[in-house]
């Protein structure tokens, strides 16, 4: 681990100037990402801000909309355990669930969960060229070891996948991340927080140098019945996904009202597409009309070599987990069989 | 909306100059139940400030990247991989290892007792890392089932393969109630 200097802010605003005050300045809250990245030389700060005791961002609050506001230090362990969000946001806490550990849940943060950075073997070894770690030094993942690539938005310069699950359920849930920086506050809908490569890989957010996370808020819920989070990985707990897929559908009658599909693994973010969502409105849920969706959301999928066959298990998992989500039958994270 | 438009935050950085280094800062933390008024340099994980700094040998050091759960403490209560914490960020904080576990008599704890009493380990070098987990298992009170006492635990690799006798002995603990 190279060596730098170390401030504990007090207050958002004294977090807001340390953050801003060099572009080689990171913020260290659960550790759980950071430290580990700091230990492979991929993540070198010069100053290391530890905003872990800033006030008021531990609590899960009501919000005057019905829905829920998540400090973004409170850890993935107090919100996937929380009553309120078992209750109403169930997807939530099941997709925090289906990753890491006892353990990392307790430390890693909710913010921290979001700004988590890929998993990329490339990425991950400072030996090697990394768009991401390094601009302009190249892909080899594009012809190298690839199996827990992207297969949806990637581009010539990367096509590594964020690796949460928390953000996929989120994606899903059209949760809002609040964010404070040097001009003030401002929200950005999670669909446009995480970035798509492009020829800036280096940018996994749209989040600015002076900027931190500061809460989560969940509009008022609607997919506490109708849902399940199914993430296929190569082993039955503590790994990435392959593929998931965060289904919910709000039902009126037998028939959806609307439906979210966000698939995680796949994408250098979460992955959704409206259109293919809104073909499922006002249809009954069944078989065929998933395939169709599937379709639609898989369009111009493209693999690399080990990853081609994340396309054929992306089909069947959006077709199982819409099934499942259809059905009333969440995906258990404990019992690991998919019914 | 506001403008999206900023300057990335992430990426490769440089070291810091070394004059801006810090010297060691102060750091109180009461460990195994006794207050310790400590330096530490903020690079020095919690694993390491542990075994390097106090000599408490308990805690291991397995792969040093919170993937084996070797290092597994207990930070006011709660699991965590001591290697990927930052010691001065846990400043104020009580940690319990596997040395601050049994009575000041000398008896086991129950969790203790329950891998000996079940066989629950072969080389024991992931041993104090399962136990602390196992406590703060117990203490999470999210597993029940044994199939849930497995998700729960797959934090702890154990190279051996005690898996088994792990489970069996938490499960006699969960049932028996003991633990505190």
């Amino acid at each position: 681990m190279n060596r730098f200097s170390y401030a504990r802010p007090g207050s958002v605003a004294d977090a807001v100037r340390e953050v801003g005050s060099g572009p080689a300045t990171k913020v260290l809250a659960g550790g759980t990402n950071l430290v580990d990245l700091m230990k492979y030389n991929v993540e070198r700060p010069a100053h290391l801000v530890d905003v872990t005791r800033l006030p008021g961002l531990r609590e899960i609050e009501e919000t005057g909309e019905g829905g829920l506001r998540i400090g973004a230090l409170v850890t993935n362990s107090a919100v996937a355990y929380d009553p309120r969000v078992q209750e109403r946001y169930p997807l939530l806490s099941s997709a925090i669930l289906a990753g890491a550990t006892a353990q990392l849940r307790n430390a890693a943060t909710t913010g921290g969960n979001l700004l988590q950075r890929t998993r990329c073997y490339y990425f991950y070894d400072a030996a090697t060229p990394c768009n991401k770690r390094e601009p302009g030094t190249g892909c080899p993942a594009k012809t190298g070891v690839n199996r827990i690539h992207a297969i949806l938005g990637t581009s010539e310069h990367c096509i590594a996948t964020h690796p949460s699950d928390m953000a996929v359920a989120m994606a899903a849930l059209e949760a809002v991340i609040h964010v404070s920086g040097l001009n003030g506050e401002r929200e950005i809908p999670i669909a446009e927080f995480h970035r798509l490569p492009g020829d800036t890989p280096e940018r996994d957010t749209n989040l600015g140098v002076d900027e931190v996370v500061t809460a989560v808020t969940l509009p008022a819920p609607r997919f506490a019945t109708n849902y399940t989070y199914l993430k296929l990985r190569d082993r039955l707990s503590y790994a990435f996904a392959l593929v998931s897929v965060a289904a919910a559908f709000d039902m009126e009658g037998g028939t959806v009202r609307e439906a979210r599909i966000a698939l995680g693994g796949v994408a250098h973010k979460p992955w959704r597409v409206l259109e293919a969502e809104a073909m499922l409105k006002g249809v009954v849920p069944e078989r065929g009309a998933f395939a169709m969706v599937t379709e639609r959301i898989l369009q111009g999928a493209q693999g690399y070599g080990g990853n081609s066959f994340k396309i054929e298990l992306a089909r069947l998992a959006i077709i199982r987990a819409l099934s499942q989500a259809a059905a009333g039958t969440p995906q258990s994270q404990t019992d690991k069989r998919i019914q | 909306m506001a403008d999206l438009d900023l300057p990335a935050r992430q990426g490769f950085a440089p070291d810091a100059s070394p004059a801006a280094l810090p010297s060691e800062i102060p750091l109180t933390l009461t460990i195994n139940g006794e207050r310790r008024e400590l330096h530490v340099r903020p690079w020095t994980t919690l694993l390491d400030l542990l075994r390097e700094d106090l000599h408490l040998y308990g805690t291991k050091k397995g792969c040093d990247h919170g993937q084996c759960g070797a290092c597994t403490v207990l930070v006011n209560g709660q699991r965590i991989n001591s290697c990927l914490a930052l010691a001065v960020s846990k400043d104020g904080c009580e940690v319990t290892t596997v040395e601050g576990l049994a009575a000041s008599d000398g008896a086991l704890h129950p969790m203790q007792e329950a891998f000996i009493e079940h066989d629950a380990f072969q080389c024991g070098y992931c041993t104090p890392g399962q136990i602390c987990s196992a406590i703060g298992l117990v203490h999470e009170g999210h597993a029940r089932t044994p199939e849930e006492i497995r998700e729960q635990m797959s934090g702890n690799i154990c190279r051996c393969g005690a898996y088994t006798n792990i489970v069996d002995a938490i499960e006699d603990v969960l049932a028996k109630g003991t633990t505190k």
